[in-house]
């Protein structure tokens, strides 16, 4: 009697670890192909090259300045020191406030969500024209 | 200024507060102490039509500041240049908005044609205002050459565009990889080469451009792509400078026997080329850089200089607005211009630092 119930234990431990094994086998957090990352990095160009065609064109503001005509190639944008004390704002922001606020100043627009996909759009082109570059968290 | 040995001349230096300038002090050249005189420089505007009567404030602003500053110059400056782009587009509405502020300048002004006021309609109507797009003028000795240096090949030009706007359009847009490089040509180059047989060799000479007649950096066109071609015209004669604009930065040089000297925007500032990670460039090792703009200051890292002209070579003063003025100046013990302050590295301050 013991013996059968050390058996049918034994039976249900190997089981439930087979069972285990095929649970962790569908869940693997961590598995992707070099394909997956291929179609990662061409959804995130997507995105950035999204932030391009908003970043030349005047649509953000109102009077048909476009960001580019400062900022050729997104230079002088430092998207690698953010976020950072602005020192004209006083306190420590994100690159994307500072993009709000070249949208409302210089380009007489209204201020985009933080989460707006073209906000996202904006930051993934800079952060692309700046590859390569080490982070610099609040360098001036 | 804590540099100035001398103060002589007093302009207004933004509304309501008088400061002074420094002028050159040492003003030997020309044994007719007549032939020294000065001119002022305004460029790169960039006027730009919204819709209707409205136009882009910034820009305006800057513009109408320059012109009246320039009307302060006391002695007169003998005549002005505008340096080009004095539109965005190229519109007709955008150049007579500019001509308008320009025409209460007190002084005779020569136009450089830049590309912003050249690909619509081709420097049509530009030269219905301001005449041919190239010339020539003596002025108490100094030979000086106005050049249309924002050509490129004519199968950009003539063929590759389906409307003038687009064109105008493509060309506009500093970084775009659609764009050509500038260059000044065969044509305008046998026509220097008559106009340069003209003078003497010891006749000093100066040069106006809108881009560079060097090679700085061809993604942003800080550059002409037959730069050398046009400095072997100039390189035997005794002294030379070429003064030009597009850049929109403190930029100065010098190749051979030319000095080169860039010149402020009056709308706004761009990055010196190293500021953009992904291609090379060339910035003269000469030039300490302006300082980094403030976008809070919205006139920040803009201006617009006087030129001293003595010893048949310049000093190059920029009268740079919430910022402090520099004076850049050509120094015959070395043969090359350098900033009469900031030069030496440890005088060089962190915001001149670009990265």
């Amino acid at each position: 009697m013991k013996r059968m119930l050390t058996v049918s234990l034994l039976v249900c431990v190997l089981v439930a670890l087979g069972a285990g094994l095929v649970l962790q086998r569908t869940s693997r957090a961590d598995e992707f192909t070099e394909q997956d990352a291929e179609r990662w990095q061409k959804e995130f160009m997507v995105v950035a090259q999204k932030g391009r065609e908003l970043w030349v064109s005047p649509k953000l503001g109102t009077n048909q300045v476009s960001c580019a005509q400062c900022h050729p190639n997104g230079a002088n944008t430092h998207p690698e020191t953010y976020p950072k004390f602005q020192k004209q704002l006083g306190r420590v922001i994100g690159l994307r406030d500072m993009i709000n606020w070249c949208i409302m100043n210089p380009m007489e627009g209204k201020p985009l969500k933080l989460n707006d996909p073209n906000m996202v759009a904006i930051e993934a082109y800079l952060a692309y024209e700046r590859r390569g570059v080490p982070l610099a968290p609040g360098k001036h | 200024m804590r540099h100035t040995h001398m103060n002589r001349r007093d302009f207004l230096k933004c509304a309501g507060a008088v400061a002074t300038l420094p002028l050159t002090t040492v003003e030997l050249a020309f044994a007719d102490a007549d032939r020294n005189f000065t001119f002022a420089y305004i460029s790169d505007a960039h006027i730009q039509h919204i819709q209707g009567t409205k136009f882009v404030r910034n820009w305006d602003r800057g513009l109408i500041r320059a012109v009246a500053e320039t009307n302060l110059l006391n002695p007169r400056p003998d005549f002005v240049v505008f340096g080009g782009d004095l539109a965005q587009l190229g519109k007709k509405e955008e150049l007579d908005h500019g001509a308008e502020m320009l025409s209460k300048l007190n002084y005779k002004m020569y136009g450089v044609l830049g590309e912003h006021d050249y690909y619509l309609d081709l420097g049509e109507y530009w030269s219905k205002l301001y005449g041919p797009h190239y010339y020539s003028w003596d002025h108490k000795g100094v030979h000086f050459i106005t050049l249309n240096s924002i050509l490129t090949y004519d199968k950009w030009t003539f063929e590759r565009w389906p409307s003038a706007e687009q064109r105008m359009n493509e060309m506009a847009g500093l970084d775009n990889p659609n764009g050509s490089p500038f260059m000044v040509g065969e044509t305008q180059r046998a026509w220097l080469k008559k106009d340069l047989a003209k003078i003497s060799q010891d006749t000093p000479v100066v040069l106006f451009s809108h881009s560079p007649i060097q090679k700085i950096y061809k993604g942003w066109n800080f550059w002409t792509e037959d730069a050398e071609d046009v400095q072997a015209m100039l390189e035997s004669y005794k002294d030379v400078t070429v003064v030009y604009g597009h850049v929109h930065q403190i930029q100065y040089n010098q190749i051979g026997n030319i000095s080169f000297h860039a010149v402020m925007a009056t709308a706004w500032p761009w990055p010196y080329p190293q500021s953009y990670a992904q291609a090379e460039s060339h910035l003269p090792k000469l030039t300490v850089p302006m300082n980094r703009a403030n976008p809070f200051h919205e006139r920040d890292a803009t201006g617009w200089q006087f030129i001293d002209v003595n010893s048949g070579r310049i000093a190059m003063h920029y009268n740079l607005s919430d910022n402090t003025n520099r004076t850049v100046k050509y120094n015959p013990d070395i043969g090359k211009p350098e900033d009469s302050f900031y030069q030496a590295a440890s005088r060089q301050v962190a915001p001149q630092q670009h990265y």
